[in-house]
């Protein structure tokens, strides 16, 4: 009880600071998950029908993910210097592979009958892709955002070690004092705060899928 | 005869890379204005596939297709398919379109004005039989299975095109609603006089759907096209005829009418008649059975000798039932349903007011079938001795 007590008094004290940190972790991870969308969804488009290119492309999205996050994020520093920009190439790369993911599977899911009716009644490539076939994988293409929007939430916590900013800096600042006073409590609020700010994005999102999924796709 | 045709196939075929046999070999064929031509043949035949060029979902890699005289071969094939109704088995309604948008979606295409749209699609909402006001705003998956055929069929209808193409349109819908949605297309199609291709695999739904059949072989070759009386009556080999089946002299009997035959004379007698002359009559004429009627010429039952002379009451209330009654206009093949089921073997034909006509018995059925085939017979001869 003690604990909490004194964890409130320090948001309260430090309430400022956090407002500005959660700022900047949002504005890294929405320029993040608005660029990783436009490519991913472009590039699905684009593999969707090329047996070979689809699986080099889902391949190499994958073989990002496996690749731990702080030395990813170091690699880009002797290409974009330190600060947000090689934290936000990194976060990029990561988001990826849901979307691109889920694009596909989305496309897949598209029923021929229903490509070969646009088809048939005179649709072309480009009429039958943008009325019919993403406004019908647009629900899971959606699922891939979200997914790729609470990871990169969650990973944008340690952009602060290659001198970017957002509300991994409460954690860091927080771990090398350790044992100080106030030290746990910094932690747990960049803790508490990015779980916070990951369930308000996707609350977000989830609306927003709704409202832009045609009613006749609802299950 | 070809610059007539409404679409005219010229020896049009489909190789696909790398196999060395024709999907489609070399596919001669003419589709009149205002008819529904159905192409009908075993699975694998390529009637599908023949259907397809026509839109040219699938490229041909020989021939020409000409539309109205026109050469659409070479022409831009997405305004090719907007001038053209088509119909899958599947349907592929848009699911996250309404019924509304999905009829719209030619029409849109093509840029008609947001009144003329709305109206044409209330129109056709209409004319398939979904009221607007009630389904204007749905989605396909609100739908059953028969409706969702019928929004397809209005779609295709959209932009009102001359020419309908339907792959198995009705293929995946149960028995009954199938036979209701085949008689609600053809009494559509008396009003709207569109040229149709139509294919099934089912040769009684291409015997109830077709104005003419093409009996399609291996690689669509046309093994018989013509009229399905004329396919009946006369299979020109014996593909055509495995075809068709057994029971195709009797299907035939579909396109007969009681009016076709001479109503055979038949022994009567009426109420007021004494039961000995009647007797007498039946005697005279070597027959077993005779009909009675009323006063005024209507049947009532049938009677044999025995009825005739046994004292049970009145004549009305002896013998045997009558049954259902023919008119001129029925078909030989009623004629014959309600012929088996008769006490006598015959059935029973009536004018318009009900009054006894004669009775259509089993050697005219059989003449009639003869002449048809006949008939029919000496078509195809005259037509070879043209060719030749």
């Amino acid at each position: 009880m003690e604990a909490l007590s004194s964890w409130f008094s320090y948001v309260r004290d430090n309430f400022d600071f956090i407002m500005e940190a959660t700022l900047a972790h949002v504005r890294i991870v929405l320029i993040v998950v608005v660029l990783a969308t436009v490519f991913s969804v472009l590039l699905g488009v684009a593999i969707h029908r090329r047996p070979v290119a689809r699986a080099i492309a889902l391949s190499v999205a994958g073989i990002f993910l496996t690749i731990p996050s702080l030395a990813l994020f170091a690699l880009f520093i002797p290409l974009l210097g330190i600060g947000n920009p090689p934290a936000m190439l990194a976060l990029f790369l990561y988001a990826i592979l849901p979307i691109l993911r889920n694009t596909v599977t989305g496309l897949d899911s598209v029923s021929p009958a229903i490509v070969e009716s646009a088809k048939g009644m005179g649709m072309s490539s480009t009429q039958q892709l943008l009325r019919v076939r993403l406004p019908l994988a647009w629900p899971v293409i959606m699922a891939g955002v979200r997914i790729s929007t609470l990871m990169t939430v969650g990973i944008a916590a340690i952009a602060v070690l290659v001198g970017g900013d957002g509300l991994g800096s409460f954690i860091q600042s927080g771990l090398t004092r350790l044992g100080l006073p106030n030290a746990e409590n910094s932690v747990w609020t960049g803790v508490v705060f990015i779980v916070l700010l990951g369930l308000l994005l996707d609350s977000v999102l989830a609306l927003a899928q709704r409202l832009t999924t045609s009613r006749g796709l609802r299950i | 005869m070809s610059s007539e045709a409404k679409i005219h196939l010229d020896q049009v075929g489909k190789t696909y890379p790398g196999t060395p046999v024709p999907a489609v070999e070399s596919l001669t064929l003419d589709v009149r204005e205002g008819e529904i031509l159905v192409l009908v043949g075993p699975s694998g035949c390529g009637k599908s596939t023949t259907l397809r060029l026509i839109n040219r979902m699938i490229e041909p890699t020989s021939g020409r297709i000409l539309l109205d005289g026109e050469d659409v071969t070479e022409a831009n094939p997405d305004k090719l398919r907007r001038r053209i109704g088509y119909v899958i088995q599947q349907i592929g309604l848009f699911p996250h379109h309404t019924i509304a948008e999905n009829i719209a979606t030619v029409p849109k295409m093509l840029g008609w004005s947001k009144e003329r749209t709305s109206e044409r699609v209330e129109e056709l909402m209409a004319t398939v039989g979904l009221p607007p006001e009630e389904y204007r705003h749905r989605y396909p998956k609100e739908l059953s299975g028969g409706q969702a055929q019928r929004v397809g069929v209005a779609r295709a209808l959209g932009a009102d095109p001359d020419i309908m193409l339907m792959d198995e349109p009705f293929g995946a819908i149960d028995p009954i609603t199938r036979d209701r949605l085949q008689n609600e297309f053809l009494r559509l199609q008396a009003q709207l006089h569109k040229t149709i291709v139509f294919v099934t695999h089912d040769i009684d739904e291409a015997i109830k759907m077709g104005d003419r059949i093409a009996i399609l072989g291996e690689r669509s070759q046309i093994r018989q096209i013509d009229t399905p009386e004329r396919i009946l009556a006369y299979p020109v080999d014996d593909f055509v005829d495995d075809f068709i089946g057994t029971g195709s002299t009797i299907k035939g009997l579909n396109f007969l009418k009681v009016s076709s035959l001479a109503a055979s004379p038949y022994p009567t007698t009426t109420v007021d008649e004494a039961p000995q002359a009647a007797i007498n009559r039946l005697q005279e004429a070597g027959a077993e059975w005779l009909v009675l009627l009323d006063g005024q010429g209507r049947p009532l039952r049938w009677l044999n000798e025995h009825h005739l002379s046994e004292d049970s009451g009145p004549l009305e209330e002896r013998g045997e039932e009558l049954g259902d009654m023919l008119n001129s206009d029925n078909s030989l093949f009623q004629a014959l349903e309600l012929m088996v089921q008769s006490a006598s073997g015959c059935s029973v034909v009536v004018d318009g007011q009900g009054r006894f006509q004669g009775c259509v018995e089993m050697p005219a059925m059989s003449a009639a079938i003869r002449r048809a085939q006949r008939e029919a017979q000496l078509h195809y001869e005259e037509l070879e001795a043209m060719n030749s």
